[in-house]
């Protein structure tokens, strides 16, 4: 046991959790006041102690089904499992009539007697027999092989796609309008859709995690849990998030706005007073007959900068781009102004598609879809982008202003027109360059970052959450 | 760690009696919060509770406290909080008197040499010591709940204070001494998680993240809570507030939101939900502007596949 705690918590740090001693030894104390066979117990006592955010909990899910997963010859791959095999039983038991002579187990069915009972599970919300029919499926579909190095998703995929969820949804909507007379309200169909998509999802779920566990079978928990390891959200790498992960990270942007906009209120109210302010004290020294009893302090004005965002959009950087602006619009309170323009190789200010609207998500969708910004090939062309934006509104640019420039600085071989970053930084208060490509790509193939890092106040690597939010905290 | 206080008999038998009882404070736990619940107790560890808000984490607490019957002692946290409003303070009004009262008496006696630390180890006794919420918890004969709610409140500095009493269960007073609990009690720190908090307090403390209930769970707290209300509307009740749930919102709808939404319905006499009386009624649910017209969008028009 002690060997198996010690692998897991080993395997947790190396999946980025913080885990300190304290709260390893706080682990080990924890389960043994924890029957160990309630095994939702033992995970919630385990969390309890080693998972201290909230963000990390999906990390340890996933390493926690690994690691203690159920394990014997009943869940190899090339068995079909014994308690699938009774749960179909009682199942065809249920379906009463239908049952067919012979045929005991799931493995007698068609494919479509399958969806069949898999339809019926979903209408009542069948826990057991849903998880059951996610056995069968993936012994069925999935086509696995010991020792096959293929990743989990390949089996998924194949798996999902046998099931059919899009039309097993669609059959559920129409048996739902059926069952009610005089069909369902707007409202009831709404709710009755949300329904049966949760319930779909947790066949996705229950599907994946029987995969996992065959596949930990297999090739032993170790092995597993390398190939399953993903970064933390606050690490996950812009330019190379999956959608599923993009859609975690848009809605971790929204708390960490207000995490920024507190943190940055707070040291404004907390900042140092000023030197003494001369004028005020004599002016309030009248009231105590001329005694300057009172002195007054200048205050610090805080800084408001207006923060013009220029971002290459074009394919290789859009991911990023997109926070960025997504981010600097949302804690937009913190600055007086916020103008953005995008590139690729024209240029384009999309402020306007910013304004007046709540959601942020689809202003940004119009700025993909609607701002002008080829000029010929759709290739990225900082060099031209740069001169047109210098030409049409550096005259705008004051001592208040910040330019943030984002890009990979991938210029395809054109020329660089460098100079316009060194006028901007002559002209505004501040010129950043953030490119969202680990450092160590700087300044290889068509990257010239360097050449307009020199006329910059700073560039700064920004892959992921922590240094995105370290860099906003950086400007204000 | 020397920890100077033991873990005393343990208060629950076991997980499913935490959630017994707390069930019978009308408090709905599931299977993780009782968990937590029960180690805290059997480890002598303070709860750190984060989550959204509204979704129960200064009521678990409370519903705690109900149920072992023990005192609530509650320290509110916010911006400023000192060690003099938390800890403890000394009554220097009360000191001031009881010096004018010995000089006094000295005048009478004349020999001020010889009292002067008979004065000082006086003014510095207990009786002349304020103690604050958390001195208050720690010497507390009989048992007690503490309960420091948002905890993310104060600066980061000041969680410091917070830290001896959370890991040793002590306060060291530099004039007194240390006082040390008469017992452990039970420590819940809620936090609404607007920053993040020191490694030094999370390591101290297990963690307990209260989401948004599953829809059985939200359906039950709402019949309990709401006895009026129906079985039927309850259920639609609780799917509507999924459903809105699962949009873009600035902010979510919460559990005692969900509370005051069924509370009106009943008031109201609405009996079934049609898109109509959900968004007449919308406003009790959602707090923002932007976010009632998009929800009443969402609502009225079904997406049709």
């Amino acid at each position: 046991m002690l060997d198996v705690l010690t692998g897991f918590i080993g395997e947790l740090r190396s999946a980025g959790l913080p885990v300190s001693l304290t709260e390893n030894l706080d682990a080990m104390e924890a389960v043994q006041h924890i029957p160990i066979e309630d095994r939702d117990a033992f995970k919630y006592a385990l969390a309890a102690t080693l998972v201290k955010s909230n963000s990390h909990w999906r990390t340890f899910e996933t390493v926690f089904d690994v690691y203690f997963s159920l394990r014997g010859p009943q869940w190899s791959i090339e068995d079909t499992d014994a308690q699938a095999e009774a749960a179909a039983d009682q199942a065809q038991a249920r379906m009463g009539g239908e049952q067919r002579p012979g045929g005991g187990a799931m493995e007698g069915l068609s494919q479509e007697e399958l969806a069949e009972i898999l339809f019926k599970a979903m209408m009542r919300d069948d826990q057991a027999m849903m998880r059951a029919i996610s056995r069968e499926a993936v012994t069925r579909y999935a086509g696995m092989e010991p020792g096959r190095p293929v990743g989990g998703t390949y089996y998924l995929y194949r798996t999902l796609r046998n099931l059919d969820l899009e039309g097993l949804m669609a059959r559920l909507m129409e048996a739902a309008k059926e069952e009610v007379q005089g069909g369902l309200t707007p409202l009831e169909e709404r709710l009755m859709r949300d329904e049966y998509e949760l319930r779909i999802d947790q066949l996705r779920k229950e599907v994946e995690a029987e995969i996992r566990r065959r596949l930990v079978a297999d090739r032993g928990a170790e092995a597993m849990a390398k190939t399953l390891r993903k970064p933390l959200p606050e690490n996950v790498d812009f330019m190379h998030a999956t959608r599923e992960e993009l859609a975690q990270l848009r809605k971790a942007i929204q708390p960490l706005t207000r995490k920024l906009a507190v943190r940055l209120a707070r040291k404004r109210r907390h900042g140092r007073k000023g030197p003494l302010d001369f004028r005020s004290t004599v002016r309030h020294s009248l009231s105590y007959g001329g005694v300057p009893a009172e002195p007054k302090f200048k205050y610090p004005r805080p800084a408001k900068p207006e923060i013009v965002v220029v971002a290459d959009i074009s394919g290789s950087v859009a991911a990023f781009a997109r926070f960025t602006l997504h981010l600097v619009h949302a804690i937009s309170s913190q600055f007086s102004r916020v103008r953005s323009f995008v590139f690729v190789d024209g240029i384009d200010e999309v402020t306007r598609y910013f304004e007046g609207i709540e959601d942020i998500t689809e202003a940004i969708h119009k700025v993909n879809t609607e701002a002008d910004v080829i000029w010929v090939d759709g290739h990225s062309d900082y060099g031209h982008a740069f001169e047109v934006f210098w030409e049409r509104w550096g005259r705008e640019m004051n001592p208040k202003t910040s330019v943030l420039l984002l890009g990979d600085a991938r210029n395809n071989y054109h020329a660089s027109q460098a100079w316009v970053v060194k006028e901007l930084r002559k002209k505004a208060r501040h010129v950043y360059w953030l490119n969202p490509e680990p450092r160590s790509y700087w300044d290889t193939g068509d990257s010239i970052v360097s050449e307009y890092a020199s006329h910059c106040d700073g560039v700064f690597e920004c892959r992921n959450l922590k240094q995105l939010e370290g860099f906003v905290e950086h400007l204000a | 760690m020397s920890q100077t206080a033991t873990v005393g008999t343990p208060r629950f038998p076991g997980v499913p009696d935490v959630r017994q009882g707390l069930r019978s404070v009308d408090y709905l736990a599931d299977d993780g919060i009782a968990g937590v619940v029960y180690l805290a107790d059997r480890l002598g560890k303070p709860v750190l509770i984060e989550g959204p808000a509204g979704t129960g984490k200064t009521e678990l607490a409370k519903s705690v406290a109900r149920m072992t019957g023990a005192r609530l002692i509650r320290l509110q946290c916010y911006e400023g909080l000192d060690e003099s409003k938390a800890l403890y303070e000394w009554n220097y009004k009360k000191q001031l008197l009881r010096i004018q009262a010995q000089r006094v008496m000295d005048e009478k006696a004349a020999e001020s040499d010889q009292t002067w630390t008979g004065i000082e180890d006086d003014i510095f006794s207990e009786d002349f010591l304020l103690t604050r919420p958390l001195l208050e918890a720690i010497r507390a004969e009989e048992p007690v709940v503490l309960l420091i709610d948002e905890v993310d409140r104060v600066e980061v500095e000041t969680e410091a204070l917070l830290l001896e009493i959370l890991s040793d269960y002590q306060v060291s007073i530099p004039e007194l001494g240390t006082v040390t609990a008469a017992q452990i009690p039970l420590v819940f720190l809620t936090s609404n998680n607007t920053r993040e908090l020191s490694e030094a307090l999370k390591r101290r403390c297990l963690y307990l993240h209260l989401d948004y209930p599953d829809l059985e769970r939200e359906k039950e707290i709402v019949l309990t809570r709401v006895p009026e209300v129906e079985d039927q509307l309850a259920d639609q009740i609780v799917r509507i507030v999924r459903s809105l749930r699962a949009l873009e919102l600035k902010k979510h709808p919460s559990v005692s939101e969900t509370l005051d939404w069924a509370r009106t319905l009943v008031l109201l006499g609405i009996n079934s939900i049609g898109a109509e009386e959900a968004t007449a009624t919308l406003h009790i649910l959602l707090k923002y502007q932007s976010d009632i017209q998009k929800a009443a969008k969402e609502l009225s028009v079904a997406q049709s596949a």
